[in-house]
């Protein structure tokens, strides 16, 4: 399959990677600019920078963002990956039974899920407010994590856990010494989905989260009907985050891979 | 053994009672009429009457499933041909286009999405062109991973054994790329058209509230109006159509991999 790609593919996936990275420049490049303009560049200026940090509500919302992420995060994954140990071992009702019911979040639209927690805790008298948005976050982070570390137990011997038991171990040192260092990597993909998704969510949290508490997306969508460059600032501050968590994730493996080659070469030679 | 079993206990708990009953409030909701306790409800078929007779209602429905259906047929028609280029790429190519495509998709998408208002006001696009663009903005991505993935994992010496077989170019990539990346455009249409139905927060930082899509009237019936009752009734209305298009698609998904 592999060709030299011709002068038509590489014009090609240029545009698409031009329509997919133009609007990030953009903000990124009009986050420095003098006037509020959109529009118009007046010349260079950090002001808007500035006047992000020093807004209560935008740092509030990141505070929010992220403590919201990493409860649900921890949570879901300590949770998801147990139902995952115990689905594995019971029976097939029980584990279709669970596939179907979480299936139903994931093939919902997303604003038909939201309305439902929404109803949920009103009815219940329930003030919305963090402690019903972390809920919720967790709720639709569970089966994500369920869904990336299933797989790995199923290729796990059985017979592993079971020598565990036979040599003495209690249940628990079974699953906390033999199967989860088995199953990490799946574990802590799941955990990485669900700090994504809890992290950039907006449809659930805007209707399940009560007054006063907002985090970036609930934010930014109240932030757009004014002309407010703070959000342009706010916008090219995650563009950074995320640009560097990336290459950092990217580029690491890539130098450690590298040193580890060239470590083995030495010992060889 | 056996007893690890009973770790799923807690989480069936949970599940009904964070999964299954708040599903359960929508149709109870829907099928009420407004201003119910919880305990003295009183049922009707008021709400999907009023949906279905009123003039507007039933053509919004009609635009985001036709807008949701455009988005998704664009997204197959630009996100293809990249996928398959880059499947034929070099390793290291391929896996530089897959960052640069995934890199988009971890900013924020309301960021994104805001992202596009500052370039489109310069242009002199209409609403629903502004909304195009930032549906297929989104979704593309999505649509390209999930092909890509398929073409990725198609044997090559498949391909060298239909051109041995005397197969051209056309023919190979007729009969045997397309059909068995297939699986991966169904996946891709599941990954677009859902998320398009429903999206309520594009047609409004795009297109200005000048462009209302069902979304919206779930959002306006929820948080302006208070009329939880006809939301209800909505959402369920898009819920059960997305569920039947979703069983349609994957239904032919699996019929064309049984007829080969």
């Amino acid at each position: 399959m592999e060709k030299k790609p011709s002068v038509f593919q590489k014009i090609y996936m240029a545009l698409i990677m031009a329509f997919f990275y133009l609007p990030i420049v953009y903000v990124v490049f009009f986050s420095f600019n003098r006037s509020k303009s959109l529009t118009k560049f007046t010349g260079f200026s950090l002001k808007w920078y500035e006047a992000m940090f020093e807004n209560r509500q935008i740092m509030e919302a990141i505070g929010y963002t992220v403590l919201c992420a990493v409860i649900a995060t921890v949570v879901s994954t300590i949770v998801g990956t147990i139902t995952a140990i115990g689905l594995s071992k019971s029976r097939k009702v029980v584990r279709e039974f669970v596939n179907q019911v979480n299936n139903l979040p994931m093939l919902n639209p997303e604003i038909v899920t939201a309305i439902g927690f929404m109803l949920f805790f009103t009815s219940l008298r329930i003030q919305t407010g963090f402690t019903t948005m972390v809920l919720a976050h967790i709720a639709f982070c569970i089966p994500y994590v369920i869904l990336s570390v299933l797989p790995r137990l199923r290729r796990l011997d059985p017979n592993i856990a079971e020598a565990a038991l036979d040599l003495g171990c209690t249940p628990w040192q079974a699953m906390w010494k033999v199967i989860i260092p088995q199953i990490k990597e799946g574990i802590i993909a799941g955990a990485l989905v669900a700090f994504s998704m809890s992290f950039d969510d907006f449809v659930i949290s805007m209707f399940t989260t009560g007054p006063g508490v907002s985090n970036i997306s609930i934010y930014v969508y109240g932030a757009v009907k004014r002309v407010n460059p703070t959000i342009n600032a706010l916008s090219a501050i995650i563009v950074y985050v995320v640009t560097i968590i990336l290459i950092l994730v990217n580029v690491v493996p890539m130098i450690r891979d590298r040193r580890r080659a060239k470590n083995a070469e030495k010992e060889t030679a | 053994m056996k007893n690890f079993s009973k770790l799923v206990y807690p989480y069936l708990i949970w599940m009904v009672v964070m999964i299954i009953v708040p599903m359960a409030m929508i149709v109870l909701y829907a099928i009420t009429v407004q201003g119910n306790d919880v305990l003295t409800f009183q049922f009707t078929f008021d709400n999907f009457l009023r949906f279905f007779n009123d003039e507007i209602f039933p053509s919004v429905l009609w635009r985001s499933l036709k807008m949701a259906f455009i988005t998704t047929v664009i997204c197959i028609a630009i996100g293809y041909p990249a996928a398959y280029f880059m499947a034929k790429m070099k390793p290291n190519s391929a896996a530089m286009c897959v960052l640069l495509v995934t890199l988009p998709m971890w900013i924020n998408m309301l960021v994104r999405t805001y992202a596009w208002r500052g370039i489109l006001s310069r242009t002199g696009l209409s609403a629903e062109a502004r909304v195009y663009i930032g549906m297929v903005y989104n979704f593309l991505p999505f649509m390209i991973l999930q092909i890509y993935t398929a073409l990725s994992k198609i044997d090559p010496s498949l391909i060298i054994a239909a051109g041995d077989l005397g197969a051209d170019a056309k023919q190979t990539f007729m009969r045997v790329t397309l059909p068995l990346s297939l699986s991966g455009v169904v996946s891709g249409i599941t990954l677009v058209f859902l998320p398009a139905v429903s999206s309520f927060f594009i047609p409004k930082l795009l297109g200005g509230g000048q462009y209302v899509l069902i979304g919206n009237l779930i959002e306006n019936y929820f948080v302006s109006t208070g009329d939880w009752n006809f939301g209800s009734a909505i959402s369920l209305i898009m819920a059960i159509i997305i569920l039947i298009s979703m069983y349609v698609t994957r239904k032919l998904d699996t019929d064309t991999k049984e007829a080969d």
